[in-house]
């Protein structure tokens, strides 16, 4: 697989996770093992909030990051999406829990969702070099 | 590696009128805060205000700049 092509697989993979996911969270290491203190952070307010959410390293190959963040045009890991749009990364998460917007645009879209619910399913790993 | 007046005055050029306060989270002065007042953010989401100063930074955040931790608020206190 040349590097277009693995970018193009990558970028597949992405968007798949983004639409595919309601609370879909793209990070440095996983959340049993974070690898950043701001994917740690990001995580452990999630889990405050006890919702169900799909996580994603960015750090098994340098391409992901590049194309998640061109996907999202957001420079930084970690990255929050929930409903397929970005919400944003560690102080904006940090500052929407704080303020219990974060636990309303989690609830909110529960509600929406309930006419077809979204499986809970973790997306498949990237696979490099397959 | 920008020193935090560098990060402070080159987020003050981009942003006119703005005041950004820069501070060094950890002392090895690649893991910054910024919290920066500017009229400009009114109207926008979070998402826009940050993006306004990621862009003045672009590759160098993840870059020289490891981490870029922002608060962005305007004049009047809204955010």
């Amino acid at each position: 697989m040349n590097e277009q092509e693995l970018r193009q697989d990558i970028r597949e993979h992405l968007k798949q996770a983004i639409e595919g996911q309601r609370v879909m969270l793209f990070m440095k290491g996983t959340p049993d093992m974070p690898r950043c203190g701001f994917s740690a952070r990001t995580v452990a307010m999630l889990d405050e909030l006890g919702t169900d959410y799909a996580a994603m390293d960015i750090l098994p190959h340098p391409l992901i990051r590049q194309e998640l963040s061109e996907l999202s045009g957001w420079p930084t890991i970690p990255q929050l999406f929930i409903g397929g749009e970005l919400v944003g990364g560690c102080d904006i998460v940090t500052e929407m829990f704080e303020s219990g917007e974060l636990a309303q645009a989690l609830g909110v879209e529960d509600n929406a969702g309930a006419a077809a619910p979204v499986p809970e399913q973790q997306p498949r790993p990237i696979q490099i070099g397959e | 590696m920008p020193s935090l007046d560098d990060v402070k005055e080159r987020i003050e050029q981009a942003l006119p009128g703005s005041q950004a306060t820069v501070t060094d989270l950890t002392g090895g002065g690649d893991h910054l805060r910024a919290e920066v007042v500017y009229q400009g953010f009114s109207g926008l989401s979070r998402i826009e205000q940050h993006k306004l100063i990621y862009d003045v930074f672009g590759d160098e955040i993840g870059g020289p700049i490891h981490a870029l931790s922002l608060k962005t608020t305007t004049p009047d206190g809204a955010q």
